[in-house]
């Protein structure tokens, strides 16, 4: 198939940026979204042109590196998908297609469509972890046994793969879909919940201090997460911050 | 040719690892605040390593190229990790997870090196529940087991289809507690681009800024090398687009031995390659196997309709079906080892059975297993007269609870239904057994570098069992790099910071920087894509599945020819002082160029076939082992240890004569 393409070229952080038209042929339905951006990348290669720089490296759905905003979606028009799950079945032949980086004041642009999410890591290192030791002494793995419930809840929210998308599809540019993942996951545990209370507090104020946005509860951010993160772990991050703030 | 001393520790099997933990030199807890250490890597072995190091104190440096260290690519590992807890009461048992990693290596493995991996595998568990790692569990609140290819028994543990994810993701949160104690310094978007050895030791790497393209230089007492397999030699396999050998082949041409680089992994289970444009290729996980069964038609007429799109799989009735694994394995059936799944289904393939258009797929069907757990549940449920639609209904929800998520993988890539349709797979490359050399403290031939995980060659010997991966990772980082580093360590407690000003570092930063410019100045004819395709294409063709000596030498030739060119004609845009993508590519290319050669010459020194490596002149001729690798134990029964001379083919050998105290060697056989 034929595309005509739109894409989002900046050659640095402070650099402008803007949109720069691309007509590409010869494109299979079979083609994954980011083959089809490699195709693009030889055909600038081959005419002296600086191919457009994207985040990418697992290319099957895990890994949470590829961040592009497809037509107005993050991850484009296939729902629970990333975009290098993403398939060109998904478009029609003579499509124009919008490629940005994602946006938000918390992720700068770094160059074409790679951004900067470091304030995710800075996040998790405000609590995003139980303070256990590698010793190999910790008790049986099957000493305290956990609820079906509860262990299959936090997995779900363990299935988080940071990739922002939450962030880019809020009009607030809110984290909180990512950080009450986290928070959940933990919540849920017996092993986090010693330290439930701090995290809660610390992480909250991390995510507020890298600029992230508030909720106002649209609920976009659960409709385009490519892993269905649920709105629930929201709720629950919002319930520890307060239980922990009122019982400081 | 000379031998090579493994360091392995005297005294029965049993009791190596404790008695050498026991006396074991120590670093003492002041000192060790005075002491660096570089991980290059955070995957589940760089990261375990990294954080645990740094929770002893030392001054942990960590590196890796993705903008941030979850995502290594441990993350996409799908079925499971093993560990001898023996919660099923199956009869596992420490020594039995030692003695089906070794007979599953086609006994080329160090048996000393595996004993104590499985005697560390329980700690992982019981660590990783600790960090909150949800791995599954069954109702009573218990941890859940299944079983993976090459045993007998249910031992490995599963967070749905994504084990590795949340296993480095618990690597990771311990990793960012010690961030945020400021005792990991992290660096991300950074590669390593050489080692810097000194008076002989390790002391430091040259790294590149990726976002800046800045050349820096970072001092330490030793460098711990996490960088995972070189799978990518072959351009496609199952490894992130970024992977590469470029860490660990540095260190090579400094020094480090490279251990059987033949030694590769292709995995049964990958959904088949859909044109010439295809970037990489996505496995199926094996746990698959526990429910799948896989067949071709019997008649080469059907198999040859449904290349032609004539005839629908589930139209193909029960006795025109050839579910060959069950027929020439009854005792492992659908769960024998991957090197003997993967050839047996090119076996079938080569014969004219193949099920896509390409020829090259077979079937993995579900059909079977949905049937039966249907009627379990219609069972359970007490609805005894259930239909046929109701008992599928009821099977299909049992199967989407288990491998729900690798079901939903392969509809989005292969736009087909696997609950209503088999899956396609083929065999696809997944894993590299091969490695750095270490002896038994996970050191290289470089006084002071490590390799850890994938990166080195230690424990899987010939082929890796299923969920044996994240275990060497964990056990390499968390429970036997952080006690035997500190033996080394601890007559280094006087050395103090050690200087970036030296000749050396200036030597070594020299060179990145002659490389890089040579790169980018080049303004050759073709991308670098077209070189690592090329490459890709010998690898697969020559040493790929199965070798010949014939098919080895033109690899080494060819590779040498494209090596030329690929210095001559490569061409890559952009600058060297800025976020470069081609020029990041370039480099890796350039070391596969040279390791592919190293490779093919491995290949072609070892006359025998076990595990991963099948040469076609040895297998078994006649007998019920018929058509299956024949080993050579007399004359190969050593570990392949090669130093760098200048070119790769013309590396100098030395051994690792392989000792079997323990283990019996004998013919592995799963018939």
């Amino acid at each position: 198939m034929k595309l005509n393409l739109k894409v989002w070229r900046q050659q640095g952080p402070q650099e402008k940026g803007r949109m720069v038209d691309y007509q590409i042929d010869g494109i299979s339905e079979h083609m994954s979204f980011l083959e089809m951006m490699d195709v693009l990348n030889q055909k600038l290669i081959g005419s002296g042109e600086e191919p457009i720089a994207f985040d990418h490296d697992c290319r099957e759905g895990i890994c949470g590196s590829c961040s592009m905003f497809i037509n107005g979606e993050a991850h484009g028009p296939v729902k629970g998908t990333t975009t290098c799950q993403l398939h060109m079945r998904s478009f029609k032949d003579g499509d124009t297609i919008y490629i940005e980086p994602f946006r938000a004041n918390a992720f700068p642009v770094i160059k074409d469509l790679v951004i900067d999410r470091s304030a995710f890591d800075r996040i998790q290192h405000s609590g995003g972890y139980i303070s256990v030791n590698t010793s190999g002494n910790t008790q049986d793995a099957n000493a305290t046994p956990i609820a079906k419930e509860h262990a299959d809840l936090a997995m779900d929210a363990a299935t988080c793969i940071g990739c922002g998308a939450c962030v880019a599809t809020c009009k607030n540019s809110s984290a909180m879909l990512f950080v009450g993942a986290k928070i959940s996951q933990y919540a849920l545990l017996p092993q986090g919940q010693v330290e439930a209370k701090d995290r809660a507090q610390n992480m909250v104020a991390q995510m507020d201090a890298e600029g992230f946005g508030n909720c106002t509860n649209t609920g976009a951010c659960e409709v385009e997460c490519p892993k269905g993160i649920s709105l629930t772990n929201i709720a629950r991050m919002n319930r520890e911050f307060l239980g922990g703030s009122l019982t400081k | 040719m000379s031998t090579l001393d493994g360091k392995t520790p005297a005294g029965p099997i049993k009791d190596k690892w404790t008695s050498y933990k026991d006396k074991v030199n120590l670093v003492n807890p002041a000192n060790k605040r005075n002491i660096d250490v570089i991980v290059v890597g955070t995957g589940l072995a760089g990261g375990s390593a990294a954080a645990t190091l740094a929770e002893q104190g030392y001054n942990v440096k960590a590196f890796c190229y993705q903008d941030s260290p979850r995502r290594a690519h441990s993350i996409a590992a799908q079925g499971g990790i093993n560990a001898a807890k023996n919660y099923q009461g199956d009869g596992d048992s420490i020594y039995r997870l030692f003695y089906d990693t070794v007979k599953g290596g086609d006994y080329r493995s160090r048996e000393a090196n595996v004993h104590r991996l499985a005697e560390v595998s329980t700690n992982i568990i019981d660590q990783c529940v600790a960090q909150g790692v949800p791995f599954a569990r069954d109702y009573g609140g218990l941890l859940d087991n299944r079983s993976f290819g090459g045993v007998l028994v249910s031992r490995t543990f599963y967070a749905k289809g994504q084990t590795g994810q949340q296993l480095l993701l618990g690597a990771y949160s311990a990793m960012n507690r010690q961030i945020a104690r400021g005792k990991i310094q992290m660096f991300n978007r950074h590669e390593m681009l050489d080692i810097v050895v000194i008076d002989g030791k390790a002391r430091g790497i040259i790294a590149r800024n990726l976002v800046t393209g800045e050349i820096e230089r970072h001092s330490a007492h030793a460098v711990v090398l996490g960088t995972g397999g070189y799978g990518n030699v072959f351009y496609l396999s199952t490894n992130a687009m970024g992977s590469n050998v470029t860490a660990g082949w540095k260190a090579h041409k400094r020094g480090a031995y490279f251990a059987n680089p033949c030694y590769t992994q292709i995995h049964p289970t990958c959904i088949p390659r859909s044109g010439d444009y295809q970037s990489k290729l996505t496995l199926m996980s094996e746990s698959l196997r526990n429910d799948g069964r896989i067949w071709v038609p019997a008649k080469k007429e059907d198999a040859q309709a449904i290349r032609d799109g004539q005839l629908k799989p589930t139209e193909i009735k029960e006795e025109d079906r050839d579910y060959y694994l069950e027929r020439r394995y009854p005792a492992f059936g659908n769960l024998v080892p991957r090197d003997v799944a993967s050839r047996a289904a090119k076996e079938r393939c080569d014969e004219g059975y193949g099920v896509n258009a390409t020829g090259e797929a077979v079937y993995l069907d579900f059909a079977a297993a949905i049937i039966r757990y249907g009627k379990e549940q219609a069972t359970i449920k007490g609805e005894n007269d259930a239909s046929e639609a109701r008992i599928k209904e009821l099977g299909k929800e049992i199967v989407k609870a288990k491998y729900g998520n690798l079901f939903d993988m392969y509809k989005q890539i292969a736009a087909d239904n696997p609950y209503e349709t088999p899956m396609m797979i083929y065999p696809a490359v997944h894993y590299t057994m091969g490695g750095i050399w270490v002896d038994y403290n996970l050191m290289t031939t470089i006084p002071g570098c490590y390799a850890i995980g994938e990166a080195n060659f230690s424990d899987h010997g010939a082929n890796r069992l299923g969920a044996s991966a994240l275990m060497q990772g964990l056990a390499d980082g968390y429970f036997v790099l952080p006690y035997t580093i500190g033996d080394y360590l601890s007559s280094d407690i006087r050395t103090g910071k050690i200087s970036t000003d030296s000749n050396e570092f200036e030597e070594a930063e020299k060179n990145v920087r002659e490389r890089i410019e040579k790169l980018v100045s080049n303004k050759g004819t073709q991308s670098v894509d077209y070189y690592h395709r090329k490459l890709g294409n010998i690898m697969w063709n020559k040493c790929g599945m199965a070798r010949t000596e014939k098919g080895l030498k033109e690899a080494i030739q060819e590779i040498t020819e494209l090596r030329n060119d690929f210095w001559k004609n490569v061409s890559v845009p952009g600058g060297a002082n800025e976020l470069n993508q081609e020029l990041e590519k370039a480099g890796r290319v350039a070391d596969f160029l040279e390791l592919g050669e190293l490779f093919a010459k491995d290949a072609l020194d070892r006359n025998e076939s076990c595990g991963g490596h099948f040469r076609e002149e040895y297998v078994e001729k006649s007998g019920e082992q018929q058509g299956e690798a024949l080993r050579d134990d007399k004359n190969f029964a050593y570990v392949a240890a090669w130093e760098y001379t200048g070119v790769p083919s013309e590396a100098k050998l030395h051994k690792e004569q392989l000792e079997f105290n323990d283990i019996e060697l004998k013919q592995r056989s799963y018939k």
